[in-house]
């Protein structure tokens, strides 16, 4: 009863599977492709740069000469207030910047923890002459590379490598093990490694098209730089999307549900959103901490990414981030395969 | 179909399983000979999974043997998963591929195999050939599991209950795929709770309760273990019931055995003619009102609850 059908490689077929399973759901194909060019276009056209917001000051008191050059002033906004205790009021509930009480002597009123209040300070300072107009020259920094933008894309495409890489493989593995698909795989000759590998073959053939969709986006649609050779470019990617695929290997080794790996993901991926230098610098936290944060592998692959789309770097200068990333991919693999459950 | 040697299709010997304070299965013997179907037939709970994923391949015994076509599973897994079929309880197959892209991709896992358009054509899913498996009713995708499971031409074919769930009419095309498959050659091993399942495929039950086998044979000699002719059932009118005893009616010609159930009584008689004259004779003598009287052939079902006072279908 043998026929001649010939043996096709199961790598190949497992592979076309895994292809044709994420092609054929819409939703999953949406937050791929879609989600991520939405984000950076309503991010990019939400940051883009625009004149500065005036300071709020209120004024108390009679209008003397020097009120007049705080009006005159386009980077203050004046609103007089006819008593004192309303002003407070307002000043207290953040409604404006800075209170001027016009009385001799002058006084100012603000809250000196809030950054506002900081600038509306220096700037009612330079408006009434305390230091001279002209002293100082203000430059507007308009240049690709300098803009919320340009930090913000390289974040967005990590996330983005990290978010399908995770989810493409940990999900995938929890659904088949739920619906009993691995075990029955498991009573096949099919070898182990070819089903783990399909994985990786299918992540790398969408990672191409979504690398190439985004890049694009971002590079001709919010002009944000891309300095680095296209080689070392793909070269940082591909490592970030296989240390990902390796810790949603390790995230789904076990779980039993869908739900039970969801969470797990999120658990994985929330605190790389915010501590890994996505929408805002990791700088941000205190010093201690940066050592930790930088071990992250999402931390790893935005510094990377950003070290070679805006100052252009290459390999060998964004080696230690490549380090952090190989090792996020060898020690999870490596658990996940000692760990891993069929059926 | 190479036969190579006299080995048994599979032989199992002293197989246990615990599952913590559970012995799923404890101490099960098995021997199928190639050609031949042999049903491992009990209620839910009585082992029979834990048994045929043991023999699969799936689960390591805690104590015993087992040997499929000749060869170990601690030697040579890969030979036995190339020459073994396997359909197991509760898969759902990938829902977003086809029908034949299901099929091709099981093709590839084997070394040799059947034709995938072949095999659409046993399972009777040709016109199903391009629809993706979310679409498919319980039965076709029953049947599409069993391609899974006959694509790579396998010499034994392991089924874990068939049918479950399935209505009547798929329940006999799945029965028709395995029957066609044995006519061919093929050794079938199989799991179900189906007393008819197992008389209509199985050359030998085997019958199994809280793990252990409580009788085995061909159907015919197991229900002849019986020692029966035939079973009456009967239903004395409300209220009447209790005018008879266990005893008067154990006492009644050509019966052998007595059961109640309610207000329901099960006789297991050894002369049809001579025992129902006499019972109704007597249920006429103390007054009792008959609600039905029915008699019928025994079957595996009588054997079991003979066996162990329950249903097959208890669960």
């Amino acid at each position: 009863m043998a026929s001649p059908f010939p043996r096709r490689g199961e790598l190949v077929e497992l592979t076309r599977h895994r292809t044709l399973s994420f092609l054929r759901q819409p939703e999953a194909v949406f937050w791929v492709f879609a989600f991520p060019l939405v984000l950076a276009g309503v991010l990019g056209f939400a940051f883009q740069e625009r004149e500065p917001a005036p300071s709020l000051v209120g004024v108390v008191g009679e209008p003397g000469a020097w009120t007049e050059r705080l009006e005159d002033d386009p980077l203050i906004r004046i609103t007089r207030f006819e008593t004192l205790a309303e002003a407070d009021r307002r000043l207290a509930g953040g409604h404006i910047d800075a209170l001027v009480l016009s009385v001799e002597p002058a006084e100012l009123r603000l809250d000196a923890a809030r950054p506002e209040a900081e600038l509306a300070r220096l700037r009612v300072l330079v408006a009434v002459g305390n230091v001279p107009a002209g002293a100082l020259t203000t430059r507007p920094v308009t240049e690709t590379g300098a803009r919320y933008v340009d930090f913000l894309f390289p974040g967005l495409l990590g996330m983005n490598l990290m978010g399908t890489g995770l989810w493409a493989i940990g999900f995938a593995v929890a659904d088949m093990r739920q619906r009993k698909v691995l075990k029955r795989f498991l009573v096949t000759p099919m070898r182990r490694s070819s089903f783990l590998a399909s994985f990786l073959t299918s992540r790398l053939m969408f990672l191409a098209a979504e690398l190439t969709l985004i890049t694009a986006f971002g590079v001709w649609v919010l002009d944000v730089p891309l300095r680095a050779s296209l080689v070392a470019f793909a070269v940082v990617c591909t490592t970030g999307a296989v240390a990902f695929s390796a810790i949603g290997l390790l995230v789904a080794s076990r779980t039993k549900t869908i739900e039970g790996v969801s969470g797990l993901l999120n658990l994985v991926m929330v605190p790389m959103w915010l501590g890994s230098g996505v929408f805002f610098s990791y700088e941000r936290f205190p010093e201690a901490i940066h050592p930790l944060l930088r071990a992250l592998p999402l931390t790893a692959l935005n510094d990377a990414l950003r070290a070679g789309m805006i100052d252009g770097a290459g390999l060998a200068e964004v080696l230690p981030e490549l380090a952090v990333l190989g090792l996020w991919t060898v020690v999870p693999f490596a658990v996940a395969l000692r760990v891993f459950r069929w059926a | 179909m190479s036969q190579s040697g006299a080995s048994p299709a599979v032989r199992a010997r002293g197989l246990v399983k615990r599952f913590g304070s559970l012995t799923a299965v404890a101490g099960v013997d098995l021997q199928l000979a190639r050609g031949t179907c042999l049903a491992l037939l009990g209620p839910n709970g009585a082992g029979k999974t834990t048994t045929i994923e043991m023999l699969e391949g799936l689960t390591r015994p805690d104590a015993g043997e087992i040997e499929i076509l000749g060869r170990s599973w601690a030697k040579d897994a890969e030979e036995i998963r190339e020459r073994i079929g396997v359909q197991l309880q509760e898969t759902r197959l990938q829902e977003k591929v086809t029908v034949y892209e299901t099929l091709r991709l099981f093709r590839s896992f084997y070394a040799r195999g059947r034709d995938p358009e072949d095999v659409l054509e046993v399972v009777e899913l040709t016109d199903k050939r391009d629809a993706r498996v979310e679409t498919l009713s319980g039965g076709q995708h029953q049947r599409l599991s069993l391609a899974c499971a006959l694509v790579s031409d396998p010499e034994v074919l392991f089924l874990d209950e068939p049918t479950t769930g399935l209505d009547p009419q798929a329940r006999r095309r799945v029965w028709e795929i395995v029957t066609r498959f044995k006519s061919d050659g093929g050794t079938v091993l199989l799991t179900t709770h189906y007393m008819e399942e197992a008389e209509r495929l199985a050359d030998d039950v085997v019958i199994v309760d809280a793990g252990r086998i409580i009788a085995e044979g061909t159907p015919a000699a197991v229900i002849g273990s019986l020692h029966a002719e035939s079973i009456v059932e009967l239903h004395p009118r409300d209220g009447t019931g209790r005018m008879v005893t266990d005893d008067a009616l154990g006492s009644l010609a050509g019966v052998r055995e007595v059961r109640r159930e309610g207000a329901a009584f099960t006789l297991v008689v050894t002369d049809t003619q001579a025992s129902v004259g006499a019972l109704l004779t007597h249920l006429e003598a103390v007054g009792v009102e008959l609600e039905s009287l029915q008699t019928h052939s025994p079957t595996l079902e009588d054997v079991f609850v003979a066996l162990t006072g329950k249903h097959l279908r208890d669960g």
